[in-house]
């Protein structure tokens, strides 16, 4: 698609931020993937987020059947998909109804009038259609028969039904927005071409729609200009775009390479975490074995199981699932073998919101099992940084054979962002080294193998795999004697073993980077602390509060527990830490009650990211009463 | 040392119809015996208790398998039966409680060259971990199972447990048990297992010879072994090991042989039921000849219908043993064949690019 021939007016713009919504069998999410595509290779930076029902097809036209994705684009740096839409795609009454209120005014409105029915604006309890009555004139309404114009693009498809044209109208609209924000359709495509091979009349439908789009906006009279984004300034290098889930299922396929360890993954399908089993299920060609089990225990267990023989075992779940893995996990502690636990939080308690995005599992990653039961948990804080975190969770699991806990949620797991491609052979080399012959000697001088024999610095175990002649051993839930491994129950070997348990985990710490803080001027006396998914609007919240005149420092956990070395001293340069979080304050808990500051919470649990302006101003509060 | 453990490029040449044809076997000349089998720690079951006589079983069988000692592993769960892998020097884990089947399905997932072994109880295999336990059987991971079946929680000191008969009094059913007990053949054979057999912990003989066809199966292979807790449940199957009143009440499933107890003959009517009838009022044509290899588990599942609760008969030996593709070989076929080659860095670094990618100069 040439764009020379256009004749409108072109206009530049830094930012945008538009939001696709429509009934969640209209395609949305497929529409803004596909407009994030184009957009990301085009070299904007972005951020996304897709927003969509727990129900796979609830009542069409109906509140609860909006399904919408957003993306912000620019030609800067971006930390978050964007407070508030410029630009709202609503493909029915009730997209428009449900997103309405995240409408600045000004903002610009596409409606698909096509489906503004009197059936469809009374399921909404629109009793006129708000199109007509005046109720939208404080922004930019452009109405669109997007459907009718479609299935007219469509009329010489003979063999299509007019259900199946009626079903290209997403692309319709792709094509039209693609035109309005100058984005290159080629991806998308060849993208179609790939995903139609079969059939030939679908993907001339949806070409044609696409191309539809793109023309109207060229032509119509509705539409006087249309804009365009420059690539933003960003570091040298390869880059693609990547959602967390790929990501993390990326990072520990690459992880296990480096390890030289076969992967296995254990898992059971669950919201916002099935993604990665499907990702890993498709990439045997790279040695991955993957088991959808029969429930969240036996993935689990099966992960541990193949642990034990050698592999790299992984498991992947939300809440729900976690709380069901507890007690394998702690079998995992008493016999110190490496296991990774992805946990996609969501929200919670209970099934809670499946499709929506919580960080409510931090205490439960760090305590939730009978007993002391120490774990490593680390957290990403970006959907690209879920690669890295992933290398990171297998490090520490091979390294110190524990399992380690990674807590991502549904807003990474499903955003995506541009990703700078790492090079395979710079990631660290993880080679695990199995014991290969017995490590003492017993009373007549045989030679002979203790399992629990650490490593003086370290203080992991050896990891003997079945199969090496001479080291045959028997571990288990009990508790075992130190060294030795035998069963004991004797009191002061408990004891041992448990501060043994706790002192390896608290002994990563000597391995992880100390907790860096972000001040450019120096003299903040505020200090914003995050971990996990909230790092992105924590820090466009931090610039914010920044550009209005506040001096304020960011700093991120990634690591969770233990936390980095230096955590507490940094946290005690400060006269006020704020601790925002998608919970009810457990970071700040842990943070008061580990190093006696008085971190103070401040929480939000929607069921969405946190709003950059909200916690600004949360942020130069902070600041003005600090200096005050 | 670093032992590359990545699957393999090609399947091993195994004997796919033996359920240890992957596991190496120890050289020309070598030999080990029940003394190489038998761990340095302290035996504690209870005085009398028929897990002894298990124990004292398999370490007696495991050498006639020929199997390197290092490529086996008994995984088991919670119980009584599941302190069984601290006696036995070969690998081993003493999970948690109803796990031991999903934990050695990964384990044997991952390494074909282990003969792995699970032992259960009837209240580990059949309640708590009764999930786990259908879904090995239905996937016919190579795995050995032996379930230990004394009708009592031992561990917690005497509760009833999922086989425990209707009306048993014990500590938690002061007035008698309302559950209907479960037959663990008939529960095996109904999720598609594809080897089940039953025996007894006093009969040794009989005990190695099922073992023996276990462990030759290659699949899932359940064993249920009846076995007596002397403190919670004594002599719940003594009426079985009465030589007298055993040979009246012990249907032996012997392949291509006529099932029968005593003078009475297993017989099949119109409809397909079976019943028991002396011999001399048996019309010949009706009589089941035992068939382990049938395809159909209907003729087993009828036979294992056959159990009387007051164990007036009771069918004993294999019900099933047939071949059908294993979940563990499945899945190292896929990967095997989608991996012909080994891995490079480039090829990682192909795979994290994906299809998409763009370049910002420097």
């Amino acid at each position: 698609m040439s764009h020379s021939m256009s004749t409108k007016k072109v206009q530049r713009l830094d930012r945008v931020v538009i939001r696709f919504a429509g009934d969640s069998g209209d395609g949305m999410q497929l529409t803004g993937d596909r407009f994030t595509s184009q957009t990301a290779l085009l070299g904007n930076d972005l951020s996304t987020l897709p927003n969509f029902p727990a129900e796979i097809r609830a009542p069409q036209g109906t509140l609860p059947g909006v399904s919408s994705f957003q993306l912000h684009f620019a030609d800067h740096n971006v930390l978050t998909p964007g407070d508030a839409p410029d630009v709202l795609v609503a493909m029915n009454p009730a997209a428009l109804k449900a997103n309405l209120r995240d409408l600045p005014r000004g903002a610009t409105i596409i409606v698909n009038t096509d489906e503004f029915t009197k059936r469809n604006l009374s399921k909404v309890g629109y009793a006129q259609s708000p199109v007509d009555d005046g109720s939208l004139e404080s922004y930019h309404v452009h109405p669109v028969a997007l459907t009718s114009i479609a299935v007219e693009a469509l009329a010489s498809f003979s063999d299509l039904t007019r259900k199946e044209k009626e079903r290209a109208k997403n692309m319709f609209a792709l094509g039209l927005l693609s035109w309005l924000y100058t984005r290159p359709m080629e991806g998308t495509e060849a993208f179609l071409k790939s995903k139609f091979a079969d059939n030939p009349d679908i993907l001339e439908a949806n070409l044609t729609a696409l191309h539809a789009g793109f023309n109207y906006g060229e032509t119509t009279e509705d539409f006087a200009v249309s804009y365009e984004v420059a690539p933003a300034a960003m570091e040298p290098g390869t880059y693609r775009n990547v959602t967390g889930n790929v990501a993390l299922s990326l990072g520990l396929v690459a992880a296990a390479h480096r390890a030289r360890l076969p992967l296995f993954l254990g898992s059971y399908p669950i919201t916002p975490a099935s993604d990665i089993l499907h990702t890993l299920a498709g990439l045997k060609r790279y040695g991955v074995a993957t088991m959808q089990a029969e429930d969240e225990i036996a993935g689990v267990g099966a992960a541990l199981g193949a642990s034990f023989g050698g592999a790299l075992g992984v498991t992947t779940t939300s809440g729900p699932g976690l709380a069901l893995k507890a007690e394998t996990i702690g079998l995992a502690v008493s016999l110190e073998l490496p296991l990774v636990v992805c946990d996609i939080q969501r929200g919670g308690p209970s099934t809670g919101l499946p499709t929506k995005t919580e960080q409510a599992d931090l205490l439960q990653a760090l305590f939730g099992r009978n007993g002391e039961s120490p774990v490593a948990v680390v957290a990403p804080s970006t959907p690209a940084d879920c690669f890295d975190i992933a290398v990171e969770a297998v490090r520490i699991a091979t390294t110190y054979r524990t399992p380690v806990i990674v807590l991502s949620d549904g807003y990474l797991a499903n955003g995506s962002e541009p990703w700078r491609l790492p090079s395979t052979a710079a990631l660290p080399d993880l080679s695990v080294e199995f014991a290969s012959e017995p490590n003492a000697v017993n009373a007549d001088g045989a030679p002979v193998f203790h399992p629990y024999q650490r490593d003086p610095e370290t203080l992991a175990r050896p990891w003997a795999i079945p199969g090496t002649a001479g080291l045959e051993h028997r571990i288990g839930g009990i508790e075992k004697a130190d060294v030795t491994g035998n069963i004991s129950y004797d009191p002061d070997n408990h004891d041992r073993m448990t501060r043994l348990r706790q002192a390896k985990i608290d002994g990563i710490a000597a391995t992880i980077p100390p907790l860096e803080v972000e001040d450019p001027s120096g003299e903040a006396k505020v200090l914003v602390v995050g971990w996990g998914s909230t790092y992105g609007p924590i820090a466009a919240a931090v610039r914010l509060a920044r550009g209005a005149g506040a001096r304020v420092a960011q700093a991120h956990l990634r690591h969770l527990n233990p936390f980095p070395a230096n955590t507490g001293e940094v946290l005690r340069r400060y006269d006020r830490v704020i601790v925002p979080e998608m919970n009810l304050g457990q970071l700040a808990m842990l943070l008061r009650a580990k190093y006696l500051v008085d971190a103070r919470s401040h929480t939000s649990v929607r069921g969405l990211p946190f709003q950059a302006a909200e916690l600004a101003d949360v942020i130069s509060q902070a600041v003005k009463e600090a200096s005050a | 040392m670093t032992t590359d453990l990545r699957m393999p490029l090609h399947l091993l040449p195994a004997d796919a119809e033996s359920g240890t044809g992957s596991v190496p076997l120890l050289e020309a000349g070598q030999a080990l015996t029940k003394k190489d089998f038998t761990s340095d720690q302290e035996v504690r079951w209870c005085p009398g208790c028929g897990d002894y006589a298990i124990l004292a079983a398999v370490q007696g069988f495991l050498p006639e398998l020929g199997l390197k000692r290092e490529n086996i592993v008994f995984v088991s769960g919670i119980g009584c039966s599941s302190r069984f892998p601290y006696y036995l020097d070969t690998y081993g884990m003493h999970s948690i409680h109803g796990r031991a089947p999903a934990i050695a399905t990964g384990l044997a997932a991952t390494r074909e060259d282990l003969s792995v072994w699970v032992v259960t109880g009837d209240g580990d295999a059949l309640s708590i971990g009764g999930n786990h336990l259908i879904h090995a059987l239905r996937r016919n991971v190579n795995l050995t199972i032996l379930l230990f079946n004394n009708e009592i929680y031992g561990l917690t000191k005497g509760q009833y447990s999922p086989t425990s008969r209707v009306g048993q009094v014990t500590k938690s059913t002061p007035l008698g048990s309302l559950d209907t007990p479960f037959n663990p053949v008939s529960l095996a054979l109904g999720a598609e297992a594809s080897f089940v057999a039953r025996t007894m912990d006093s009969d040794r003989q009989h005990l190695t010879s099922v073992l023996r066809a276990a462990a030759e199966h290659r699949g899932s292979a359940l064993v249920e072994i009846y076995q007596n807790c002397p403190i919670f449940n004594d002599g719940v199957f003594d009426v079985l090991k009465d030589r007298t009143q055993a040979e009246a009440r012990i249907l032996h499933l012997v392949d291509g042989q006529e099932v029968a107890a005593g003078d009475r003959v297993v017989v099949r009517d119109d409809r397909g039921a079976l019943s028991l009838v002396p011999r001399v009022e048996a019309d010949p044509s009706r009589i089941v000849v035992h068939d382990v290899a049938a395809q159909d588990p209907s003729a087993a599942f009828a036979l294992s219908r056959l159990d009387s609760p007051d164990l007036a008969h009771v069918p004993m030996g294999v019900f099933r043993d047939v071949a059908r593709p294993t979940y563990d070989d499945a899945l190292r076929e896929q990967v095997a064949s989608a991996r012909t080659v080994e891995v490079t860095d480039a090829d990682i670094d192909a795979l994290l690019a994906g299809r998409d990618t763009w370049t910002v100069g420097g």
